[in-house]
């Protein structure tokens, strides 16, 4: 196992180093300037000296290969540089983000894992039924309304009942519960009823297979209670795609929350993210990325492993 | 006849007190909520153009003169307690308030003064400061006494006074300049109403009074806290939710309604035609528009007063106006802006001379795209607005829509055929107003290229000119030149309307949204069940 993530380990520098290289060569293809955004953007009018001596400033005058040298240098160091826009390190603009995204996206998982795997065993258990068909509903209704709609609804929904929305202001768990809970809850709800009816789908399709497996018939044959047939037989078994799923699925969170953390005012990576592209801010855009690229390989790798608790078969490293 | 004189007299006197009494007096306490979309880049007032500097940084800060928002465009002092002009409008001379102190506690005098006015008109390396051709004409600037302070022009300059009031003057520390001439734009030390406490990036942004602000009493608050909310509906939402209790920029019309239907009577709105406007610019350097008779055309097929009708119910786009925003000193009458190419009242006479002056110029099926940002308020409709009333003289035109940051781009390199471009006149003197008009050698505001030694001179004559009414004269045939030539030329102006509870007080509104934002006499008025 030790050999086996150490391998995982060292195959995460190439993968993340192409993510670098395709990021920084995209980013430069983009149409838009920063130094003009910033200086002319809201009506003002600098000189051509102005804007010349802002950009060799901010190390822009460099030919291409020079600056990518310098981003390279910073990534094996660690250190993402500085915004251009703000000119603050982009390690403390991501990490003062990152918490909330983090938070909503673990609720997000949370709900969605707490509504998927009832919904989708029952699903699967009385297939074909009404109850199948009203959970069906249910699922294809999260699956077709988009996460920010359903976010502005619950938004207006509260205005309308109780003239009241979320704190604006994001408070670590830790410091206050309450007022971090009643600003983030909602829109968990909203991203975690689109998230549990793509899993609850996933569960029902797996333990449908599941159930037609020789080794339920087996244990049926046995005389084990149907309870323990589908608890700790179907279910675990059936758990593979969707563990699949929820990986996939969290790792996107963190960098897809856009919309909605538009619609709930959270100050989130992806708010941050579609500023830093809307102002050409080159640097913020790289740092971004690569944390998102880490998350989604860290959030892979531990995908695998839990395949191995989950399934005594699944041996990696080993014979 | 004077026993009449006494009688009114005494019956003014009367009504004033009574009016007086029945005034709501201002009351201390309480901190003021309010949402501004996004973060400042930096704090660097001098380096920015943006009014998300001053609405979040100004309150921390202070400026030698500001302006009087009861009677605006006129000027009051702010550090200044008193200021002269010499007679041949080379020397201005200020007196500054004793006892003003930064935040830190260390006084302000006018070594202070000097160095950010240093700063400003010839900023160091690594400094920027978008001021530095507004104060080209200060030729030296002397600190008799710790209180007194002379700025020496080259040249008599007319706006001067108003340059003195800009927002963006912010008054720095020389101490902290002289250890590092960057140290505003991380930090924040000034000698504003209010100090700074805390600034979370992309949350919010927190100000708390400073007891020992120099004005007497002031501020009414206890502080202010600013939430960033990029989103136009979350803003709203968050007024109704009653978490901020104003955004001083501006709502549309149908936030408007809205908010007047959730909120009734806990809700106030100001409005006034507001000093930013649209503009047309024409591409001067691409066929067929470096021909005058095809960019006149395409200025007098618009029916700007129509537009100004259909629009204000959907945008925030109102007023006709000339260069200069209408109701402000030297606008148009309406008379005169009648007169103009493109202001006809006739629009079917207006749209026949453009088919005229079209075929004339040989290109009577023109196809073009019109480069706009990809905003929805007020660039959206206005975009498909002109796309529509160009269609009117046979024109077909793609409105092509670019995210600021391309769109800037594309119109500072010439990347466009027609654009869709806008002037935010924050000092309101013709020098301003009228530079991005001048030839684009000359003016960095031209998105036109258009050439024009004419222009140049008249404006010349403009930004030296004393007496008004010669200069007013002279505004009259620089704009008459402008419409005629059309190398750029103005649409519609905004309409600025402001929301903010009702318990907000002492804020006035002006034509622009960076002044009156120090909120040095705004209040809160106690809750009322």
């Amino acid at each position: 196992m030790g050999a086996y993530l150490a391998k995982r380990i060292l195959t995460m520098i190439p993968t993340l180093l192409g993510v670098a290289v395709l990021i920084f060569l995209m980013l430069r293809v983009v149409p838009g300037d920063i130094v003009e955004l910033k200086m002319r953007g809201d009506g003002g009018a600098p000189t051509v000296e102005q804007v010349q001596a802002e950009r060799v400033r901010l190390g822009l005058d460099k030919p291409l290969y020079q600056q990518f040298a310098g981003w390279m240098v910073g990534l094996v160091t660690l250190d993402l540089g500085k915004s251009m826009w703000t000119e603050q390190p982009v390690t403390q603009e991501i990490a003062g983000r990152l918490g909330l995204t983090l938070q909503v996206a673990i609720m997000a998982t949370i709900i969605a894992i707490l509504i998927a795997l009832p919904l989708g065993t029952l699903s699967a258990l009385y297939k074909d039924s009404w109850i199948d068909q009203a959970i069906r509903i249910v699922t294809i209704g999260g699956l077709a309304i988009p996460s920010f709609w359903l976010g502005m609804m619950i938004i207006v929904g509260l205005l309308f009942a109780f003239n009241w929305i979320p704190p604006m202001q994001y408070v670590p768990i830790w410091q206050d519960p309450l007022a971090n809970l009643s600003q983030l809850i909602w829109p968990a709800l909203a991203v975690g009823y689109r998230f549990s009816a793509v899993l609850a789908r996933m569960v029902r399709s797996s333990i449908v297979e599941v159930m037609r497996e020789d080794y339920i018939r087996t244990a049926r044959a046995k005389g084990v209670y149907e309870r323990l047939v589908v608890g700790r037989h179907a279910l675990r078994n059936a758990m593979l795609p969707a563990v699949t799923v929820i990986g996939l699925e969290f790792a996107f969170l963190i960098g897809g929350l856009v919309v909605t953390e538009q619609v709930f005012n959270l100050n989130g990576l992806g708010r941050l993210f579609v500023q830093a592209v809307t102002r050409s801010d080159f640097t913020m855009v790289q740092g971004i990325v690569m944390v998102i690229a880490v998350v989604f390989i860290v959030t892979n790798l531990i995908v695998d492993l839990a395949y191995a608790w989950l399934d005594p078969r699944i041996r990696y490293g080993g014979k | 006849m004077i026993r009449h004189l006494a009688l009114g007299l005494a019956l003014a006197l009367t009504t004033a007190t009574q009016a007086f009494a029945q005034a709501p007096q201002p009351t201390r306490g309480g901190t003021l909520n309010f949402a501004v979309v996004s973060d400042p880049p930096n704090y660097d007032c001098h380096g920015h153009e943006t009014y998300v500097v001053v609405q979040s940084v100004g309150p921390f800060y202070s400026t030698l003169l500001k302006f009087d928002m009861s009677r605006y465009p006129e000027v009051k002092g702010d550090l200044a307690k008193s200021w002269s002009v010499s007679a041949d409008g080379l020397t201005y001379t200020f007196e500054l308030n004793p006892g003003v102190t930064f935040h830190d506690g260390s006084p302000l005098t006018s070594a202070d003064i000097k160095a950010t006015y240093e700063r400003l008109r010839a900023p160091p390396a690594g400094v920027v400061s978008l001021r530095q051709a507004t104060f080209a004409d200060i030729a030296s600037i002397e600190t008799p006494s710790p209180t007194q302070i002379v700025f020496k022009l080259s040249a008599a300059n007319p706006a001067m006074l108003q340059n003195f009031a800009s927002p963006y003057n912010c008054v720095y520390s020389a101490a902290k300049l002289a250890q590092d001439p960057r140290f505003p734009v991380q930090n924040i030390l000034g000698s504003g109403a209010f100090r700074f406490v805390e600034h979370v990036r992309g949350s919010h942004l927190v100000g708390q009074r400073y007891d020992k602000y120099f004005v007497d009493g002031r501020p009414y608050l206890d502080g202010f806290r600013i939430a960033f909310i990029p989103q136009a509906t979350a803003m709203l939402n968050a007024m109704q939710g009653g978490q901020i209790q104003a955004e001083f920029r501006t709502v549309g019309p149908a936030d408007r309604a809205r908010l007047e239907q959730a909120l009734g009577n806990k809700i106030k709105f100001s409005e006034a035609t507001w000093s930013t406007g649209l503009i047309v610019a024409f591409n001067t350097e691409k066929p067929p528009f470096n021909d005058v008779r095809v960019r006149r055309a395409l200025s007098m097929a618009i029916d700007r007063n129509a537009g100004s009708v259909g629009l204000r119910r959907t945008s925030i786009l109102r007023a006709v106006g000339g260069l200069v925003r209408p109701g402000a000193p030297f606008s148009a009458s309406a008379e005169e802006l009648a007169s103009l190419p493109g202001f006809g009242r006739d629009i079917a006479a207006s749209r026949a001379e453009a088919r005229k002056l079209l075929a004339e110029a040989g290109v009577s099926n023109l196809t073009f795209a019109l480069v706009n940002r990809a905003v929805p308020q007020p660039y959206t409709p206005a975009g498909i607005f002109l796309v529509d009333q160009w269609r009117q003289i046979g024109v077909t035109v793609e409105h092509r829509q670019l995210e600021t940051s391309p769109y800037v781009q594309a119109v500072r390199a010439g990347n466009f055929d027609v654009a869709l471009d806008f002037q935010n006149q924050v000092l309101e003197d013709p020098t301003y107003t009228l530079l991005r008009y001048i030839s684009a050698d000359k003016s960095p505001e031209n998105p036109s290229k258009g050439i024009d030694r004419q222009l140049d001179q008249t404006f010349e004559r403009i930004t030296r000119e004393t007496n008004v009414q010669a200069r007013t004269q002279l505004i009259r045939a620089f704009e008459k030149r402008v419409m005629e030539q059309a190398y750029q030329v103005p649409f519609l102006w905004w309409n600025r309307l402001v929301a903010m509870d009702t318990r907000v007080m002492g804020w006035n509104m002006s034509p622009s949204h960076v002044h009156g934002q120090d909120l040095v006499d705004v209040w809160l008025a106690p809750a009322t069940n």
